[in-house]
């Protein structure tokens, strides 16, 4: 133990804590070759040798493994990231005890990313001794978000990526060009104005940055980290054909966990109250959002929820992994302060009808349950045990914390052999959830190619990463099963791509003969959702459309009865968080109003349904 | 919170009758339908169906027997204690028509959803008998409510301490035999019985009402693990039943999917013994 304390500290690189290259953000935080310890990978030269070596912590005070004889003290002569090649030593000091390099890597903390200096030779040691963190290098192309190492990740449910730090945030928000016709501004369903908080970034104001935001969206954090950027302001960023578009997402979700860190979060000024009362029936993002709008604007708002938790799809579906729990309920508790009231267990369309609600001296009534009842394919052997669909595996895992079980009372389906049917974002996080929970192999079923999938491209990308294989072009037909009654195989074909067909996607066409087995002990089923008919049974009168969804007669979700708007996926069917709160927003507008104006009559008749 | 207002043990083994406070859902619930409990923050979602509701006290009536972790906690607890979270009425709600006769048939703690709905049969204008069935005698619960509902009770007990001695079917043939004319059967309790009521109930051609209890998280038709088959469709018990026409419900399937879980279940019991 002595020995240990002579050095100057090194790293301790435990659960939670994560290091990664000052110069390319990668993740130095590997699982060591032992298979079992976690360890800081490092690239070290010795005169024209170099290898790796591989730091793990212990209780003797550092383990060491690698590639390179590395004798007792002996220091290496240069410490490089096995990424990008980049020096990490301190040029300033060496180690004090034994004149050593001393390697500095960032190290992710619970709020910023902190520069560490430590001696390599010694090994490992506990305090972290923090330094100003380094600019990023300078670079015209886009900033990656650091990222937890895929195979470590892979194990548990702690946030896969880190967020940008000070620095990558203050560099990546010097590349907008400050357009003075900002696209990206188009491209965002709520209009966030992303020039102005960009800039804002760029003078080191993160907390004004955060607010700026805040007056367009109520859910940052929330945004941040699930909204397809790539397919929204990102798209249409000047920089995306040159040296990619900036990293709108990122910097987002980094003011707000910013704001949210430093206590700096504000209760930004309320109207006077109006008097008119408004139920909001979901507590999901499109809920959300309407809450924080019209509580803004001096109304009373009550949200009520079925669950018992609050949040929508994103307390049960969006797994801790990608969505930290934690995050949702800070921002829930925001719209508690800015005084919007909850009611979970509150199963609207059982507990209250829409009569109750008014009869209890609601003026308005904002219907956001979502799309909440999964589909299945109607195949042969749908209900063998272990065939589940993706809404109950996620509502098992993320809401019921199965992953915490027996401590947790609910417990998940576990499987060897995993198949994921559908190629969503629910799909993604099916697979990735499921290589959590303890699957060795977990295999996406898609019927078209990879260019066609649905899911945000960062999903795809970080799903392959921690090793779930893909099947393209391939279609399930049945689910075979053992004796006892549960799945064993799953039945596919092979599909080529025909002409497009109502979606504009190319329609996949079975190739006859091509079938085959595939040896699966789970299947998650994650071909989508539709509209959940439980509020229906209290809301006579209601129109809605073919597909059982709720007509709405314009853009701001007025429906067929009086007084009562709709939004978010009860109208569109399944779609993406942020699109729910795009139309959470007109609603809110139109609520507003519709309450202030004194309006009585409902003028829809002339309307179009929507 | 829901507090417990009332606790009675009804057999002496493991019977527990809870009385909760939830004056909403006391006025609101229907015959036949359900709650979902959560005991605490770390408890599952268990869905139980009300065996009464009392909508001037605004209390509603669980009766449930151990098997569980769940449930076994929910025993210990005392009246004052409350439980986090009671979400309910779910299930569709049922019609009771005036049909002429209707048997219903309960074991174990079906028993007590039985005389719920049964309560909505009698109201309806029906004649009412009921077969209760349990292991032995002391098992045997709700026989005085019954007796007081209904037009005619037959117990039985498969030790023959009491009553017919066999089990359910054997007295549902024994009224057939006698010339007894019934309209409609309502079976409610372990699923091998209802099962053997309806083998028995196609053969008289007599109509029967079965009341599923099967896997649920949501109760709100939200995550599809209580998909049964029923007439070679499938349907969700949470939110189409959870009563189906006993003659198209495949059981076996039934049976295989309850459990599912059935080793998890054990560990959740066995890590909970351990801790205390």
């Amino acid at each position: 133990m002595a020995e240990r304390v002579e050095h100057d500290g090194a790293v301790v690189t435990g659960a939670g804590l994560a290091a990664y290259c000052p110069s390319c953000r990668e993740a130095l935080t590997v699982l060591g070759p032992s298979g079992r310890d976690v360890s800081l990978h490092l690239t070290v030269r010795y005169g024209d040798e170099t290898g790796d070596l591989f730091l793990a912590p212990s209780a003797e005070g550092g383990r060491r493994s690698g590639s390179v004889h590395l004798c007792g003290k002996t220091a290496p002569d240069d410490v490089l990231c096995p990424h990008c090649g980049a020096s990490l030593v301190d040029g300033q000091r060496r180690c004090r005890a034994c004149g050593g390099p001393r390697a500095r890597v960032l190290v992710a903390g619970v709020r910023q990313a902190r520069l560490s200096a430590f001696c390599v030779t010694a090994g490992s040691v506990s305090a972290l001794s923090g330094e100003a963190t380094p600019k990023p290098a300078e670079r015209e192309s886009r900033h990656r978000m650091p990222e937890r190492d895929a195979v470590l990740r892979a194990r548990d449910f702690a946030e896969v990526t880190y967020g940008f730090d000070h620095g990558l945030a203050v560099a990546e928000a010097a590349r907008c060009l400050s357009c003075k016709k900002p696209k990206c501004v188009e491209g965002c369903p709520v209009n966030v104005d992303i020039p102005a908080f960009i800039a804002q970034i760029k003078e080191g104001d993160f907390v004004g940055a955060a607010r700026t935001i805040k007056k367009r969206n109520a859910l940052p954090a929330i945004c941040g980290r699930v909204c397809p950027q790539d397919q929204q302001c990102e798209e249409l960023c000047t920089l995306r054909k040159k040296e990619g578009s900036v990293a709108i997402g990122a910097l987002e979700r980094f003011v707000a966990d910013f704001e949210r860190g430093t206590d700096a979060v504000a209760i930004p000024p309320r109207a006077p109250h109006t008097g008119k009362r408004v139920a909001v029936v979901g507590s999901g993002p499109a809920g959300l959002t309407l809450a924080a709008d019209l509580v803004q604007l001096g109304h009373g708002v009550t949200v009520y929820e079925a669950l018992h938790k609050l949040g929508g799809v994103l307390a049960y579906g969006i797994p801790e992994f990608r969505l930290p729990k934690e995050v949702v309920e800070a921002e829930v508790s925001y719209l508690r302060h800015l005084g919007v009231r909850f009611e979970v267990d509150a199963v609207i369309g059982k507990l209250y009808g829409l009569d109750d609600l008014f009869a209890e001296g609601y003026d308005a009534v904002y219907l956001a349950t979502g799309a909440g009842l999964p589909i299945f394919l109607g195949l042969p052997g749908e209900n063998l045990c272990n065939v589940v669909s993706a809404n109950e595996y996620l509502t098992r895992v993320n809401l019921m914390k199965a992953y915490l079980f027996p401590d947790y009372d609910t417990p998940a389906p576990k499987g060897t052999s995993v198949a994921v049917v559908g190629g969503g974002n629910v799909a993604m996080d099916c697979a990735r959830t499921a290589l959590r929970m303890g699957s060795r192999d977990v295999t996406v079923v898609y019927r078209r190619t990879r260019g066609e999938m649905p899911a945000r491209a960062e999903e795809i990308v970080h799903a392959e990463q921690e090793g779930v294989t893909f099947r393209y072009l391939t279609s399930p037909v049945r689910y075979v099963g053992d004796e006892q009654g549960w799945v064993r195989q799953l039945e596919c074909v092979t599909m080529k791509l025909g002409a497009p067909d109502a979606s504009g996607r190319p329609r996949p066409i079975p190739i006859a003969g091509s079938a085959y087995l595939l040896n699966v002990d789970l299947v998650l089923v994650a071909v989508g959702a539709g509209p959940n008919p439980t509020l229906f049974s209290g809301c006579e009168g209601l129109e809605r459309s073919e597909r059982g969804y709720i007509r709405t007669f314009d853009d701001a979700g007025r429906t067929s009865l009086p007084r009562v708007w709709a939004g978010g996926d009860i109208v569109t069917g399944s779609a993406t968080v942020i699109l729910a709160m795009g139309a959470a927003r007109l609603a809110a507008r139109d609520i507003h109003a519709y309450l202030t104006a004194g309006q009585t009559e409902w003028p829809t008749s002339g309307g179009r349904p929507a | 919170m829901y507090s417990i207002v009332d606790r009675q043990e009804l057999t002496k083994r493991d019977m527990i009758s809870l009385t909760i406070e939830a004056p909403v859902i006391a006025r609101r619930i229907r015959p036949g339908q359900f709650v979902i409990i959560r005991i605490n923050e770390t408890g599952e979602r268990v869905p139980l169906t009300v065996a009464y509701a009392d909508a001037v006290n605004g209390t509603i009536k669980i009766i449930f027997q151990v098997v569980g972790k769940s449930t076994a906690l929910l025993a210990s607890l005392p009246v004052g204690e409350a439980i986090k979270d009671l979400a309910g009425p779910l299930g569709a709600v049922m019609e009771f028509e005036n049909v002429g006769t209707v048997v219903g048939i309960g074991g174990g703690s079906g028993i007590a959803v039985l005389h719920h709905l049964l309560i909505g049969y009698k109201e309806a204008g029906n004649r009412v008998i009921s077969i209760i069935g349990a292991r032995e005698k002391a098992l045997l619960i709700l026989e005085d409510e019954m007796r007081e509902l209904c037009d005619e009770v037959i117990p039985t007990t498969d030790d023959g301490s009491y009553g017919v001695h066999g089990v359910v079917t054997d007295a549902l043939s024994g009224l057939v035999e006698h010339g007894e004319r019934l309209d409609l059967a309502v079976a409610v309790g372990p699923l091998v019985m209802m099962r053997a009521v309806c083998d028995m109930t196609k053969l008289y051609d007599l109509p029967t009402i079965v009341s599923l209890n099967p896997i649920m998280i949501d109760g709100t038709g939200m995550c599809g693990g209580c998909r049964c088959t029923v007439g070679s469709e499938t349907r969700f018990a949470c939110v189409d039943g959870p009563h189906f026409d006993g003659h198209k419900v495949d059981f076996d399937e039934l049976i295989r999917r309850n459990t599912t879980y059935s080793r998890d279940e054990r560990m959740s019991l066995l890590s909970s013994v351990r801790r205390g």
